[in-house]
């Protein structure tokens, strides 16, 4: 009755082919070389043509299904015939079910939202290894499959089942050449042995090995140095919860683990019940057939069903029936004793009946709770079947829940037989298999249901992404003369203007009182004239609270109108950390942090500029100085933009020129960085081109003429809608360089900016050495760009590349006007000083986020080159005009 | 150098005979043989195992295969069976 002649599983396939005879070289790869043929053969073949081979490979499988499981029982000597017409049909009929409607070929999926495309590739050949357990109904599985997916399959069935495969796979190759398949689409090998196996897994035409058995085989293909898919053992614990439906449970536990004589490496293998309903579920489990062994029984047969060496199941037990199993141990049972269920006190080698028994032989525990009992599933699940099956019976959602999150299987069955719930499709919608992934537990790259999309390379076409872009600014802004007006319509109870002390001098405070609603209360906050400092932030936001303001009035250059902001921030969220909300980052609409939503109190931000450069009244950007560390902390967000900006100049009217020069040229740089910047748009292509040429225009008059107040209405207008534009596009490495520079030498931003505009320009318009990565942008433009500047400008030129040198030039003639350094050199800076700072500078240029949306990617070694041309001056500015894009 | 042209009907069944007839036109050939493939929609096993053959002994008798108008398709098949490196390809 036993079958002693099973062949051990867990036995190491030497993957040393060396003793295999020429022969039978000769022989595996003319196997192969059919595969491969046939495998080319399919790559031509249509989803229509494989439906239309799949179809009668099923209906085949359905008709074979008895005559199949009868050959895998009278030559296996293992499990249940009836059983394995049902594992047949399930083979054929659910897998079909489940595939008939699925592409497989060419485009199989469409996900316009993300612009992707899904395209099969077939792998090409397949190696497959089938079990001794479930022969037939594995082949049947694969070949259905691998037609579907237009792959060909060369099987190495269980030497011990290896004539009930060759008929299987006879069946379904007949089947399939009939209907349009490739000839050589399915080969058998003919009396397999370990060398084959080893030497067919390394060959070089074989594509992915599929190798469903013991342990031995599965490391074996794994360790082959092939992609392959391995389904080894399992150790299915099962928790019987005493919410449970015990009548269902008891039978869904016999059904699963007398199915096919327990064979389904899914199937129960130790069942924990809770204490209260322990002797119960025995109870039902003998009126229903089965024999509950005493110690003595259970002594016996952990004698006798496990190997006392290695501690796994004796072979010969496998897919035998209870009572021959009882009768060869010795124990004396009713003739149609369904199972022996075997009770255990623990888990682990001292507990030989807790690893995995193919075979009607159930292991149960006593759990005294559902901590006690949650443990012994993990232990159980650890002892030989990670990754695999487990089940968990109840009707107390957190203990199912709770099972499912520390047993660590691919498959958590609830409420239904192991071994046909893990199959899939059956009592579950897990997808239908013969081959469960056992992820990394079980040394597998799956946890999934081996399926179609398993033999299939998936391609995934991705089309460049329109990249969604913004253009967001305040939301009101009010500008020229006597703009300030417009104060008067926005309530508040109580206001804080946040100034500094020469702005309150010159009478702008004043004006603005005189202009706001007028029961607003005004209280005025005299700021230092200087870039803002934790400490003022904090005595800012200590004046708003006391006040408990609900509007902010920033009148003032950039310092004062950042102050503003970051008081805003840290007024309205005071849990802000203004040290973690400046991380870096490199787009905007993917960084990590997140500026508070959550508000404290809420207020309204006026800024009132009252210098013509920064363009802060409209820019998401706020600079503190970090006195502490001696560094700038840049904070970036939309969320601090002003809700209103004044762009009224008759704040600016009183300028001195050196500032109207400064804060002119830095608007200039604003407009052209934002013009060639790799998120510039034609929102901030127009807010650009206009800056710069009311820049051109009015800058010189500005400059010359200060009570020119035309000039000064455009120029303050110009540093707003240059704001504006780099606000949206931002700047790029001119603006990186002169913050180095400027801070390290003390230089004014403007007059820092003007130093490096010539030379980058002619960076930015030659080959780039490295371009920017840029799904904004459409090719190199930057050159085009600068020339457009110079054709609306009317500067001349016939060539792009005579553009950009005229635009170059007519920048130099104007901060010749302006009367500015045109070298560092000029500013009195030695050289040996410049070159000692010189690879800090790069180093701290580098690191400035400013660069980044430039158009060019400026390597360290340029940035060098850029600050040593700024250091000479005039002349070194030619763009590499032979090599220009 | 001479050439000789082979065309191959559409119909895939006749690729193997005319395959196997070229081989056996390879004893007198010299330089170089085109065929035709603009009318092969789809290439099968037989065909592929032919033209295997084919390739082998043009390439011991030294003749250069030049195929013409082979479909991506049937390229691609043959690419997988490593005989594209044997051929010369025209459009």
């Amino acid at each position: 009755m036993i079958n002693s002649e099973v062949i051990k599983e867990r036995i190491q396939i030497p993957l040393d082919a060396d003793t295999l005879p020429s022969e039978r070289i000769v022989y595996l790869d003319g196997l192969v070389a059919q595969a491969r043929t046939a495998a080319a053969v399919f790559t031509q073949f249509t989803q229509e043509d494989v439906d239309n081979i799949v179809k009668p490979m099923v209906l085949a499988g359905l008709e074979q299904a008895q005559h199949l499981a009868r050959l895998a029982v009278e030559e296996t000597r293992l499990g249940v015939m009836e059983d394995k017409v049902i594992k047949n049909m399930v083979a054929s009929e659910f897998v079909y079910n489940y595939i008939k409607d699925k592409r497989t070929v060419g485009v199989i999926r469409e996900i316009p939202e993300r612009n992707l495309l899904e395209i099969a590739e077939p792998i090409g050949v397949l190696l497959s290894l089938t079990p001794i357990t479930n022969p037939t109904s594995t082949v049947l599985f694969k070949s259905i499959v691998a037609v579907k997916t237009r792959n060909a399959v060369i099987f190495s069935p269980h030497p011990k089942a290896s004539r009930c495969c060759s008929e299987a796979v006879r069946v379904m190759y007949e089947t399939a050449v009939k209907h349009g398949a490739p000839e050589g689409v399915f080969t058998c090998v003919e009396s397999p042995t370990l060398p084959d196996n080893a030497y067919l897994m390394k060959h070089k035409d074989v594509g992915l090995i599929d190798a469903t058995g013991g342990p031995g085989v599965v490391k074996a293909a794994y360790s082959s140095g092939k992609p392959a898919l391995g389904v080894g053992p399992g150790n299915t614990p099962v928790y019987l919860e005493k919410t449970a439906d015990l009548n269902a449970a008891v039978v869904d536990i016999i059904v699963s683990k007398t199915f096919d004589n327990g064979t389904i490496c899914a199937s129960e293998q130790t069942v924990v019940i809770d204490d209260e309903i322990y002797d119960a579920v025995l109870k039902k489990f003998a009126e229903l057939g089965a024999h509950i062994c005493d110690d003595k029984e259970t002594a016996l047969l952990e004698r006798t069903v496990i190997d006392p060496q290695t501690g796994f199941m004796q072979p010969m037990a496998v897919g035998q029936k209870a009572a021959d199993i009882a009768r060869f141990v010795g124990i004396s049972v009713k003739p149609n004793t369904k199972l022996l269920i075997a009770p255990i006190q623990g888990v682990g080698r001292e507990h030989p009946l807790s690893v995995e028994k193919l075979f009607p032989v159930l292991a149960v525990y006593r759990a005294r709770s559902v901590a006690e009992a949650l443990k012994v599933c993990v232990e159980v699940n650890h002892a030989g079947g990670l990754g695999h099956t487990a089940v968990v019976f109840s009707r107390n959602e957190d203990v199912i829940r709770k099972f499912g999150e520390v047993i660590n299987t691919g498959r958590v069955i609830v409420n239904s037989p192991g071994s046909i719930g893990a199959l899939g499709a059956v009592y579950n919608d897990l997808v239908p298999t013969f081959s469960f992934g056992c992820g990394t537990g079980g040394g597998n790259s799956t946890t999934d249901n081996v399926n179609i999309f398993h033999y299939l390379n998936i391609k995934r076409l991705a089309r460049r992404t329109q990249n969604h872009m913004w253009f967001r600014v305040p939301n009101q802004i009010y500008f020229n003369m006597n703009a300030v007006e417009n104060l008067r319509q926005f309530t508040s109870r109580c206001t804080i203007v946040v100034t500094n002390a020469p702005l309150e001098q010159f009478g702008h405070v004043d004006i603005v009182r005189r202009n706001m609603c007028p029961k607003t209360h005004v209280h005025v906050l005299v700021i230092p004239d200087a870039e803002p400092e934790s400490k003022v932030i904090a005595q800012g936001v200590e004046v708003l609270n006391s006040y408990k303001a609900d509007q902010i009035v920033a009148l003032g250059g950039g310092s004062v109108i950042d102050a503003a902001k970051i008081m805003k921030l840290k007024y309205e969220s005071p849990d802000a950390d203004l040290e973690y909300l400046a991380a870096p980052f490199l787009d905007l609409r993917k960084r990590v942090v997140v500026y508070p939503t959550e508000k404290t109190n809420r207020t309204r931000l006026i800024a009132i500029s009252t210098t013509s450069g920064t363009g802060s009244e409209v820019t998401p950007f706020a600079v503190l100085i970090d006195k502490e560390h001696g560094r700038k902390v840049t904070l970036a967000d939309y969320s601090l933009t002003p809700d209103v900006a004044i762009v009224d100049p008759q704040f600016v009217m009183s300028m001195p020129k050196g500032l109207t020069a400064d804060t002119g040229v830095d608007c200039l740089t604003h407009a052209l960085e934002a013009g060639v910047s790799n998120y510039a748009s034609p929102y901030t292509d127009s807010n650009a081109m206009q800056a710069i040429r009311l820049v051109f225009k009015y800058l010189p008059i500005a400059y010359e003429h200060p009570r020119d107040a035309e000039a000064r209405c455009m120029m303050h207008n110009a540093a707003c809608i240059a704001g504006m534009a780099f606000s949206n596009a931002s700047v790029g490495v001119n603006h990186a360089l002169a913050h180095a520079f400027g801070a390290r030498f003390g230089v004014a931003h403007g007059r820092a900016n003007a130093l490096m505009l010539p030379h980058v320009i002619a960076y930015n318009a030659s080959v780039p050495t490295k371009f920017m990565p840029s799904p904004y942008t459409q090719g190199y433009v930057a050159h085009k760009k600068y020339a457009a500047v110079a054709d609306l400008l009317g500067l001349g030129g016939h060539t792009t590349e005579e553009k950009v040198q005229n635009l170059i030039a007519s920048i130099g003639r104007l901060l010749d006007q302006l009367a500015f350094p045109r070298s560092i050199a000029e500013l009195g800076i030695s050289k040996e000083a410049f070159e000692q700072a010189v690879p800090e500078l790069a180093k701290t240029a580098f690191d400035d986020p400013s660069w980044r949306s430039n158009p060019r990617m400026p390597l360290m070694s340029e940035m060098v080159e850029l600050l040593w041309k700024a250091y000479e001056g005039r002349g070194a500015s030619k763009i590499a005009s032979a090599s220009q894009p | 150098m001479s050439a000789t042209a082979i065309f191959l009907n559409i119909d895939d069944e006749h690729v193997v005979p005319v395959l196997q007839e070229a081989t056996r036109g390879l004893d007198g050939a010299q330089g170089e043989m085109v065929l035709d493939f603009s009318s092969v929609r789809r290439i099968n096993s037989r065909a592929l195992r032919a033209l295997e053959d084919f390739t082998r002994v043009a390439n011991e008798k030294a003749v250069k295969i030049i195929l013409r108008g082979v479909s991506i398709d049937v390229y691609k098949a043959l690419k997988l069976v490593k005989l594209t490196q044997r051929c010369t390809f025209v459009d």
